[in-house]
């Protein structure tokens, strides 16, 4: 147990904080923030998962988040059905179309396979655009219930009215995300994504089945972005097709490539930094997006290989001068 | 029969505008394989341009044009300049988030410029010709004139003159167009400098016909993408061939089927073709 702890002293701080933040925010809205960002962790790690481990591009990440929020919509608010059997039902009717989509998708290769999935991406947020009877069309779904609450027995229920609760529950499903990943990625299969991304050709002839590997991990991610869509879509109550749009693919792609892409705390640290940097960017009125987008050229000029790399290369300094000395 | 008729001249209409458009984007990948998602942006830069130059100034629809077309090659080459040459050594996914970054901040500076609401250009060629019982507005057989004449220039620049075979020899062997003493970075300069020259043409021929606003890049850099895609990435033919045939899916779909799907099955069409040729149309096998 010492032992443990010794080596993972770090994480069970960052836990500890994570388990008091709702003590500790200074208003409503920038706890909302907060639990947002905690969402789109989710989906920027799950798109690492298809991105940054398996080298494919996928720019259909944010149409697979929009698939899950329109299917806890359209399941809780006009078929009437409990959050807590939609949102596994939105995420598997998300990873069916994922199989679907992905196999004709993944035998194309490199710049190929982006533009094809962003292409049944736009296919997806025209559809939710133009079909009207169930989407509502452009106006969306409005008044979506927030997750039902769960009865305890002879204590009473937990109800996800309260921010604080909200924020317990994102934060359930990121440590979730977060543990299928590290499972994922330090397993064996994890080593067959990596040696697909790192040379198609050499994984094939060493006996991996590139075709399933990939669409292994295509159909992984998507079914958890769609689940952190379909809480997203709960939390918030009103959703309209832009939640699908290629805008939202590219804010998971900044969170998950200033993060730090191939790395599991990487996702995570993009996804809360991006949100916050520009709630401070406020003040600029209208040129906060123009300063946005000339950071973005600046720090990927500057720092290529995001935060983490950032900080892995300070770290690694700073213990070659503790051993130098 | 009219109708299709009609739908037809439209769809090449468009289509011709798509393939200069593609020819850019086609260009610049063959030869930096960069996918410069922020093309559709300087397209729609290069109409605001000739708008603001019409407007402000009260230049004429041709001199505004070239002007446009000139401002819009120096911004090619300073976009190159700044986000995507630092970035030669590294991955190219970089150059995506570059490109993200540089296509909010021309999208947002037309935003605090213009504002976000279309604007309108005034139509120089309001008259129409009435052919066979199709309806042909001049500007728009002037758009398909004019694409047909940058296409064939565009074709004799670079197969006949020194300078043009340059851009197709750095594209063929970056390593042995630099043994032969050509100027890599000269080259790359200038076919940014085209590419985004060509986009602004195309933008100032159809903006009197359609509205133009801040977003309209956007889409339109999407769509170029599924035509270079569609005929195969850094194919001049793929692209030419590519932007006519998304254009008449388009016309004929919008026209026959649905108007509110015809982006689908733009989009449709291309994940169709890649089922069966995920190569592109005549793509070689990408690697990347």
């Amino acid at each position: 147990m010492m032992k443990w702890l010794k080596e993972k002293w770090f994480y069970v701080i960052i836990l500890m904080v994570a388990i008091v933040v709702p003590f500790f925010v200074p208003n409503r809205y920038f706890f909302q923030i907060i639990i947002m960002s905690c969402l789109f962790a989710i989906g920027a790690l799950s798109l690492n998962l298809i991105l940054g481990y398996t080298g494919q591009a996928s720019l259909a990440h944010g149409a697979f988040f929009g698939i899950g929020a329109y299917g806890v919509a359209i399941l809780t608010q006009t078929l009437g059905w409990s959050f807590w059997i939609a949102l596994p039902l939105a995420s598997v009717i998300a990873a069916v179309i994922g199989l679907i989509v992905g196999i004709p998708a993944l035998r194309t290769r490199g710049a190929y396979f982006a533009i094809a999935t962003m292409c049944m991406g736009e296919i997806i947020v025209l559809v939710a655009g133009n079909w009207i009877e169930l989407t509502g069309g452009y106006n969306g779904i409005v008044g979506i219930a927030p997750p039902s609450a769960i009865p305890i027995p002879f204590i009473g229920e937990l109800s996800f009215q309260t921010q604080t609760a909200q924020y317990y529950l994102v934060l359930v499903f990121l440590l979730f995300t977060l543990f299928v990943m590290d499972r994922l990625v330090h397993s064996l299969k994890g080593l067959t994504f990596m040696a697909v991304r790192n040379n198609e050709l050499l994984a094939e002839a060493v006996g991996i089945n590139t075709f399933r590997t990939k669409l292994l991990s295509f159909v992984v991610s998507n079914f958890l972005v769609a689940m952190a869509g379909g809480i997203y879509a709960s939390l918030i109550g009103s959703i309209s097709p832009s939640v699908a749009s290629l805008v939202k693919t590219f804010d998971f792609l900044l969170y998950v490539l200033l993060g730090g892409i191939a790395t599991l705390a990487g996702p995570i640290l993009g996804a809360f930094a991006l949100p916050i940097l520009q709630e401070n960017l406020q003040f600029l009125q209208d040129y906060q997006m123009i300063f946005f987008g000339v950071m973005l050229v600046v720090v990927i000029i500057y720092v290529p290989k995001g935060l983490m790399g950032a900080i892995m290369s300070l770290r690694k300094k700073f213990n070659s001068k503790k051993v130098g000395a | 029969m009219d109708l299709l008729f009609q739908q037809l001249f439209n769809g090449v209409m468009i289509g011709s505008t798509y393939a200069i458009v593609a020819l850019g984007l086609t260009l610049v990948y063959g030869i930096l394989q960069i996918p410069n998602f922020a093309h559709g942006h300087m397209y729609m830069l290069g109409a605001y341009v000739c708008f603001f130059l019409m407007t402000v100034f009260g230049l004429g629809y041709w001199p505004a044009l070239a002007a446009a077309a000139i401002m819009l090659a120096v911004a090619g080459v300073v976009l190159e300049r700044l986000a995507y040459s630092p970035l030669r050594k590294q991955p190219h996914i970089s150059s995506f988030i570059s490109a993200l970054g540089a296509l909010i901040v021309l999208e947002n500076g037309v935003i605090a410029l213009w504002g976000p609401q279309g604007q309108r250009i005034p139509n120089p060629y309001p008259g129409i010709i009435e052919v066979f019982g199709i309806t042909m507005s001049q500007q728009r057989l002037l758009v398909i004139a004019a694409a047909v004449v940058m296409i064939v220039l565009l074709q004799l620049f670079i197969k006949k003159t020194t300078l043009g075979s340059t851009i197709e020899a750095v594209a063929q062997n970056q390593e042995g167009a630099k043994l032969v003493g050509i100027n890599v970075k000269l080259v790359s300069s200038l076919t940014f400098a085209i590419s985004t020259g060509l986009a602004a043409i195309a933008a100032c021929l159809v903006a009197p016909i359609f509205m133009i606003s801040p977003s309209m890049g956007a889409m339109l850099g999407m769509k170029a993408f599924v035509i270079v895609i569609l005929g195969g990435l850094g194919s001049i033919p793929g692209a030419i061939v590519g932007g006519l045939i998304l254009g008449l899916i388009e016309a004929l779909g919008g026209g026959y089927l649905s108007a509110a799907y015809k982006d689908v099955f733009a989009f449709g069409a291309l994940v169709l073709i890649l089922t069966v040729k995920p190569t592109g149309l005549f793509g070689k096998e990408d690697q990347g």
